[in-house]
């Protein structure tokens, strides 16, 4: 009898129970079945690949990794961290052009932002996204995020570094790749209010993207490098220089976190809990007594939140929401919690398309209902995905805040 | 972060006390581990079927044969009575309606065909008023073709016993088929999804109204109403035979509809309900438990003047068992478990398993006990009550809601 020689998992499929909880809150089970669901790929399949790596299912590539299983899992099951170690460790190895140009946030970024007017004019024209959708496989009904001309690192090295030391207390701060080559604004937003504060902010030494494109394109060994330097930039932070690290995306935020253990095996265990979100670093802050926060009495916004689903498996869209409603001026209401459909590069790609949008449907209707003034969201790939498909404008909280911020009184305050 | 009651567990225990408790003007949190219990609901909710093996035909009145340690005996049988005279209107309120009164138990069809006392049936479900006979000479099973989790001879079988006449038959529409691809994904959650789409649900009539047509009643699975009974009330009135919905096999569509609407129901007074965390530990000040830490929010303690644990039974953690004792995994609370572990089960699985009545030891007002000492913030609601066999007792959606209500009234009347 041929014995079965890696007959113990790493992780923990053998908690599963079969109660079948995931399926219900899965949100492209709901929507595409050729999916075969999160307990048939994550630990009933976990069973079958332990024995034969060839039961490894190609479709488990329609998981979105939006973590919603674990969320729900009654059992406590890492049935999302199931499913993509599964894709890493027995999927194909060779990934298509078209996903390492969407994985590789960074080159592209690099690239674009230096000819930024030329790629967001040539990106949005028709034959463009013609050719890149049949060429491609990017689907064509896409916006592409606006680069812009000036990256975030480069503001501010220019203009806001010099005066940081000035402050007694110190934050380095993430900004993600988004942050610097789509949209510096979040980023400035986030200096004036730590500054407000009384908190200096400082870039990482050599920040480098979280990798979570990367991760979901299989782009697996270049995924790990960039973990391991990001991982020393911040224990250079936190341990030689004691400054947290803080971030504006929750997806940046989870991957260092939690993925890099978890997917990438890298153990962050010294330094994880000194890489947080701000809302969450500001929330303690004021919770405890060691800041305030002034507001200017004319801001007036009706606002709607959505959680983006790595902000629900973190648990900490309670800070977020917690901040914007000390805003005295706005109209508040929490979405229900449903994924946008998007999930990074997923949505971009052709084949995903349909169930991206079906998915998102919900929250769709649900914003267009209440037509507020912004909705207000953690999350970039959430934004774009909201913005293409509603009329809604979505702004990070960290934004809504500096603009309805006093900054003189807060800094008279703190 | 500051609350005035947390209460850890998110079924319908913990809900239900969080909703009194907001109702009453109480700022609440509801830490949930998971999706809960009622998952696994049956589209009736229990008072109390069974006392000493015998069948229960007024469950007030049988209160006085319970043993003195069952929550019941607890809260005494005058509020036993005055609390479920409260409960429709507490849940018609969140638009949860029911058939049925505690008066006189009703009737349920298990999913075997056989029938159950109980309290209060959904109103889109079909009460039973007798223990021995059905309402109809013919029945019309349908199901829909490829659906494994409804099985029709089984309920032919048990129907036929009452002496009614069963027809068998399958139907496909292109929408199944659809999910179909997929048979381990083809669920009655992801049939419901289909379902509500009304031009999908109008394409049923003439498939009832043909297939019925020589019988008194068309009985379907119940994978109708995700969200609201408004789909089966729709189908009920287009069609020329009464239908009537059996339980499928977990998960559970009306389950899955009561924790949908009574989350949102406390969400909308107000409450913060955080679903995927787990509570770690608590700090005791003496007989006061001051704060609690869970694993996503970590340093940042959550605090509260009162808490209610109603984490549930086995299914759900809130207990748990090692090799040599039952416990209570959050703060290690005394709980009432034989020592013994072979007295734990009784090896004939029909019999009354002993493991079924554990649970944490609270005194006379529900407070829990650590070390033999009454904790005087910390009261305990639902399954993880220690005293009572919710299987044998048909008695555990009761226990639930009467015991969070009563536990609401005491935080509150502090």
């Amino acid at each position: 009898m041929k014995k079965q020689r890696f007959n113990i998992s790493k992780n923990n499929f053998e908690q599963c129970i079969k109660c079948t909880v995931c399926t219900v809150y899965c949100p492209v089970s709901a929507v595409n079945p050729n999916y075969p669901g999160p307990k048939q790929a994550g630990p009933d399949g976990e069973r079958l690949r332990l024995k034969k790596r060839y039961f490894f299912d190609e479709s488990l590539k329609y998981c979105m990794n939006c973590k919603r299983c674990e969320v729900a899992c009654p059992s406590n099951v890492r049935i999302g961290d199931i499913i993509q170690s599964a894709r890493i460790n027995y999927g194909p190895k060779n990934p298509k052009v078209r996903d390492i140009i969407l994985a590789n946030t960074d080159i592209v970024g690099t690239m674009s932002s230096a000819f930024a007017p030329i790629v967001n004019a040539t990106v949005a024209l028709k034959p463009v996204k013609a050719v890149m959708d049949g060429v491609l496989k990017i689907d064509h009904h896409r916006t592409f995020p606006k680069y812009s001309s000036q990256k975030f690192e480069t503001w501010f090295k220019k203009y806001a570094m010099a005066e940081q030391v000035n402050f007694s207390k110190h934050v380095s701060y993430f900004h993600g790749c988004y942050v610097n080559y789509n949209f510096p604004q979040l980023g400035k937003d986030l200096v004036k209010i730590m500054n407000a504060i009384g908190y200096g902010v400082h870039l990482l030494d050599h920040e480098k993207c979280c990798g979570v494109a990367l991760i979901s394109n299989g782009l697996i060994n270049q995924a790990k490098r960039q973990a391991e330097n990001n991982m020393s930039a911040v224990r250079k932070s936190v341990i030689d220089n004691n400054m947290p690290v803080i971030a504006t995306s929750s997806t940046c935020t989870f991957t260092m976190r939690d993925e890099y253990p978890h997917l990438l095996e890298i153990d962050n265990s010294d330094v994880r809990s000194s890489i947080e979100l701000a809302t969450r670093f500001i929330y303690r802050l004021i919770d405890s007594g060691e800041a305030k926060l002034a507001f200017r009495p004319d801001f007036k916004a009706r606002i709607a939140y959505h959680t983006p689903c790595h902000m629900e498996k973190l648990g900490w869209g309670i800070y977020s929401t917690a901040l914007l409603q000390m805003i005295p001026g706005i109209d508040f209401t929490i979405l229900d919690s449903n994924c946008c459909g998007i999930a990074g590069t997923y949505g971009f790609k052709k084949e995903n398309y349909a169930t991206s949008q079906a998915v998102g449907a919900p929250l769709f209707r649900q914003i267009e209902s209440l037509h507020p003034d912004f909705v207000a969201t953690d999350c970039e790939t959430c934004k774009w995905q909201i913005e293409m498909s509603t009329s809604a404008k979505v702004l990070n909280p960290i934004s809504i805040i500096a603009d309805a911020l006093d900054v003189e009184a807060t800094r008279k305050l703190n | 972060m500051k609350f005035d009651t947390i209460i850890i567990g998110g079924g319908l225990s913990g809900l239900t006390c969080a909703i009194s408790l907001s109702k009453k003007g109480q700022k609440c949190a509801v830490i949930s581990a998971g999706q809960s219990a009622l998952h696994f609901c049956s589209g009736s909710f229990d008072l109390l079927g069974y006392s000493n093996g015998s069948l229960v035909n007024e469950p007030l009145k049988a209160i006085a044969s319970l043993p003195e340690t069952h929550p019941y005996s607890l809260l005494g049988a005058d509020r036993v009575a005055s609390l479920t005279a409260s409960v429709k209107p507490f849940f018609s309120e969140m638009g949860i309606t029911f058939h049925g009164d505690e008066s006189r138990n009703h009737f349920r069809i298990t999913p075997m065909g056989g029938l159950k006392p109980t309290w209060l049936t959904l109103s889109d479900f079909t009460p039973i008023e007798t223990a021995d006979s059905l309402p109809w000479k013919k029945a019309a099973i349908l199901n829909v073709s490829g659906f494994l989790d409804f099985h029709t001879a089984f309920i032919a079988d048990g129907l036929e016993k009452f002496g009614v006449e069963c027809s068998i038959s399958a139907f496909s529409l292109p929408e199944t088929d659809r999910i179909r691809k997929n048979p381990s994904e083809m669920r009655s959650s992801n049939l419901a999804r289909i379902f509500e789409e009304e031009e999908t649900l109008r394409k049923l009539v003439p498939i009832v109204n043909e297939r019925g047509k020589d019988a008194d009643i068309v009985i379907l699975p119940s994978v109708f109403g995700l969200f609201s009974s408004r789909s089966m009330e729709l189908l009920k009135s287009l069609t020329s035979v009464p239908i009537c919905l059996l339980p499928a096999i977990p998960p559970s569509v009306p389950g899955i509809r009561v924790q949908y609407i009574i989350r949102e129901y406390f969400r909308h007074l107000g409450g913060i309900y955080t679903l995927g965390d787990t509570v770690a530990s608590g700090k005791f000040n003496g007989d006061v438990l001051k704060s609690i830490s869970t694993v996503n929010q970590g340093d940042i303690e959550l605090k509260a003047d009162n808490f209610v644990l109603a984490s549930g039974s086995f299914f759900s953690h809130g207990l748990a068992a090692q090799y040599k004792c039952v416990y209570e995994p959050i703060f290690n609370l005394d709980v009432v478990a034989d020592a013994d572990r072979s007295s734990w089960c009784d090896s004939n699985f029909f019999e009354s398993q002993p493991y079924m009545s554990y649970g944490v030891a609270t005194d006379a007002d529900f407070h829990a006990k650590l070390g033999g000492k009454s904790i005087r913030n910390l009261y305990v609601a639902g399954s993880v009550l220690s005293g009572f066999n919710p299987v044998k007792e048909s008695c555990g959606a009761g226990v639930s809601i009467l015991t969070a209500l009563h536990v609401a009234d005491l935080i509150a009347k502090k």
